[in-house]
C-alpha cells in the first residue's frame, strides 16, 4: 500500500467517522466542532487528489468563515438537543426516505457519466496545458463556464439583499443615533468658548 | 555549507530508507524555521515593554540579566512552573485544545513564506490562499477557548474577538487580491520578484497599492487583536477577555501564537507590498543595491516597531466604530482599488518584474 493511499485512507476515515459523529453526538457545539473537522479532512482528501485550490478554498469559505459564524449562532443560542430529538421516531421514515433518494441520484450521477463515456481524464489538464491548477480553473471558470458563474453570482447577491431586507429595522422615531461623518468634522470652534475673565474674590463667602 | 554538511551526513545514515530521510529532513527545516520564531517572540515580549517604556518616559524590565536581557526566560520558565488550574465546569477536552488551535495555524501559515530567493521550507503555487486559509483558522483557538471556560466574561471576549477576526478578514483578502492581480502570482516568492526592476523602492506594490497597503497593515493589527482593536480583551468590561480563564503554560500557548502572529503580519506585508529581499536602492549602486534576506529583516522590524508604536501611541477603538471602520471603510476602498488595479494591469502601467 502506497504513502498516498494509507494517508486517504485515514483522512478518510476521520471524514466519515467526525460526519457520523455530527449527527449523533449531544452536544450541539461539539456537532459544529465535527463538522469542521469532516470539512478538513475532506479538504486534505481532495488535497491527494492534487485539487489544491479546491481544497485550499474549502478551509478558506467554510472552516474559516461559515463554521465560525454557525459555532457562533450555536453558541449564542444555547440549543437544548433533547427538544430537537424529541421527534426522532416520527421523523425516522422520512429521513430514511430522503436518504434514499439522494443516494439514488448520486449513484444515478456517478452511472450516468460512467454509461456516456465521460471518463475522468488520463492527463491532468492543467499540466498539460502548462499552468497551475488556479489558474486553469479561472481560466476555466471566467471563459467556458462564465454564465453559469455569473448566475450563480446574481442568485448569491439576491439572497444578500433578501437576508438583510428581511431583519433590517428602522430606526425608532426619536432614537438617539451617532452619525460618524459629523463627529468627524467638528471642530474646536463649534463645542468650546474660551471666557477670559479677571480673578475675584467673594467677600460675603470670605474665609473658605 | 552546513546544509550539505547536515544531509550528507544524514544520508550516509538513512541513505537505506529515503521516505524516512525525507521525513527527518522536512523536520529539520521546520525546526530551523520554528525555533528562530519562537525565540523572535521571546525577544520581542522583551523589547514591547522597553518600546513602550521608553515612550511612556519609563525603565522597563531592567533587572534580570544585563539590560534587562534575560527578563522573556524569567517569564517563560514562570508561565511553564505554573500549575494548570481548569475551571470546574469547563469542559475539560477543548479547554485544552484550544490554546493549541490557536498555535498550530499560527506556525503552520509559516510553511511557505520565503526568507530570500528560493529560502522556503513549501514552494507551492497557491501560496496566498494558504496563508488565508491559515490565518482564518486562528480564530477557532479564541472561540473555543471562550466557551470551554464556562465563564461569561471569557465568552463575552471570545464574541467580540471572533466577529472583529472574521470581518477584518475580508478587507484583508481583498487587498490580497489587488497583490496577486499586480504580480499576476499567488505564489510568494514570484510576488516578490514581481517588484523587481531598477529604480528600487518605486518598484514596490506599495505606490501602486498604496491604499490596500495601509488597509492590510491595520487590518493586520486588527486580526491579531492588538491595539488600537483589541477589544477582546478589556480590563475595565471583560477583564482578560477569551483567556481570562487561562493560567501557566496554556497563557504562554496563546501569547505564542499572537506575537508569532504579529510576527507573520509584518513578514507579509514586507513580503508583499515592500519588497521583501529586494534592495531599496537601484541595482547599480554596487553592495548596497544588491538583494538578500538582510533587508527582508530590516522590513519586518520595522513593521514589528510599528505594532509596539500603536500601541503606545493610539487610545482604543470602540466596539462598533471598530466594526465600522471594517465594514464601510476598508471593504468599500478595497473592492474600488481592485477596479483601478485591474485597469493598471490591463493598460499595462503596472508589469510585473519590470
Amino acid at each position: 500500500m502506497s504513502i498516498e493511499l494509507a494517508l486517504f485512507w485515514f483522512f478518510a476515515a476521520i471524514a466519515t467517522g467526525a460526519a457520523v459523529g455530527v449527527i449523533s453526538v449531544r452536544n450541539s457545539v461539539h456537532a459544529a466542532l465535527l463538522l469542521v473537522l469532516t470539512f478538513f479532512s475532506v479538504a486534505c482528501v481532495w488535497l491527494l487528489a492534487k485539487a489544491e485550490f479546491l481544497a485550499i478554498a474549502l478551509v478558506l469559505v467554510y472552516v474559516g468563515a461559515v463554521m465560525v459564524l454557525f459555532l457562533f449562532v450555536v453558541m449564542m443560542l444555547d440549543i437544548r438537543t433533547d427538544i430537537v430529538r424529541e421527534g426522532f421516531a416520527r421523523y425516522l421514515p422520512f429521513a430514511i426516505l430522503v436518504a434514499v433518494a439522494m443516494l439514488v441520484e448520486m449513484l444515478a450521477l456517478i452511472g450516468w457519466r460512467r454509461m456516456s463515456g465521460v471518463e475522468a481524464p488520463a492527463v491532468d489538464p492543467a499540466a498539460a496545458a502548462g499552468v497551475s491548477h488556479t489558474e486553469w480553473i479561472g481560466q476555466a471558470l471566467f471563459t467556458d463556464y462564465l454564465l453559469p458563474f455569473e448566475i450563480a453570482a446574481v442568485i448569491l447577491t439576491v439572497a444578500i439583499i433578501a437576508a438583510i431586507a428581511l431583519t433590517l429595522r428602522p430606526r425608532k422615531a426619536g432614537s438617539k443615533a451617532q452619525d460618524p461623518g459629523r463627529q468627524v468634522l467638528v471642530r474646536k470652534e463649534d463645542r468650546l468658548r474660551v471666557v477670559k475673565m479677571p480673578a475675584e474674590r467673594v467677600e460675603s463667602e470670605g474665609g473658605r | 555549507m552546513v546544509t550539505d554538511l547536515v544531509y550528507g551526513l544524514l544520508e550516509a545514515v538513512l541513505g537505506g530508507m529515503p521516505t524516512v530521510l525525507l521525513l527527518v529532513w522536512t523536520l529539520i527545516k521546520i525546526l530551523v524555521v520554528t525555533l528562530p520564531i519562537i525565540l523572535t517572540v521571546a525577544f520581542y515580549t522583551l523589547a514591547e515593554r522597553k518600546v513602550i517604556g521608553f515612550m511612556q518616559v519609563r525603565m522597563g524590565p531592567n533587572q534580570i540579566g544585563p539590560l534587562g536581557l534575560l527578563q522573556p526566560f524569567a517569564d517563560v520558565f514562570k508561565m511553564l512552573f505554573k500549575e494548570l488550574i481548569v475551571p470546574t465546569n469547563a469542559n475539560k477536552f477543548l479547554f485544552y485544545l484550544a490554546p493549541v488551535l490557536a498555535m498550530a495555524p499560527a506556525f503552520a501559515a509559516w510553511a511557505v513564506v520565503p526568507f530570500g530567493d528560493g529560502l522556503v521550507l513549501a514552494d507551492i503555487n497557491a501560496a496566498l490562499l494558504y496563508l488565508l486559509a491559515m490565518t482564518s483558522m486562528g480564530v477557532y483557538g479564541v472561540i473555543l477557548a471562550g466557551w470551554a471556560s464556562n465563564s461569561k466574561y471569557a465568552f463575552l471576549g471570545a464574541m467580540r474577538s471572533a466577529a472583529q477576526v472574521v470581518s477584518y478578514e475580508i478587507a484583508m483578502g481583498f487587498a490580497l487580491v489587488g497583490v496577486l492581480m499586480a504580480a499576476g502570482s499567488l505564489n510568494l516568492t514570484e510576488i516578490v520578484n514581481a517588484q523587481a526592476g531598477d529604480r528600487g523602492l518605486f518598484e514596490w506594490f506599495w505606490l501602486p497599492l498604496l491604499p490596500l497597503f495601509l488597509i492590510y497593515f491595520i487590518s493586520g493589527v486588527a486580526e491579531t487583536n492588538r491595539a488600537p482593536f483589541d477589544v477582546a480583551e478589556g480590563e475595565s468590561e471583560i477583564v482578560a477577555g477569551f483567556h481570562v480563564e487561562y493560567g501557566g503554560a496554556a497563557f504562554a500557548t496563546f501569547f505564542l501564537a499572537e506575537y508569532a502572529n504579529m510576527i507573520l503580519i509584518s513578514v507579509l506585508t514586507a513580503l508583499m507590498f515592500m519588497g521583501g529581499w529586494l534592495s531599496p536602492f537601484p541595482a547599480g549602486w554596487g553592495l548596497i543595491g544588491q538583494p538578500g534576506p538582510w533587508w527582508l529583516a530590516i522590513k519586518v522590524v520595522f513593521f514589528m516597531f510599528c505594532f509596539l508604536w500603536f500601541r503606545a501611541t493610539f487610545p482604543r477603538y470602540r466596539y462598533d466604530q471598530i466594526m465600522r471602520l471594517g465594514w464601510k471603510v476598508f471593504i468599500p476602498i478595497t473592492i474600488v482599488w481592485i477596479l483601478v488595479v485591474a485597469m493598471f494591469v490591463h493598460l499595462k502601467w503596472l508589469v510585473p518584474g519590470a
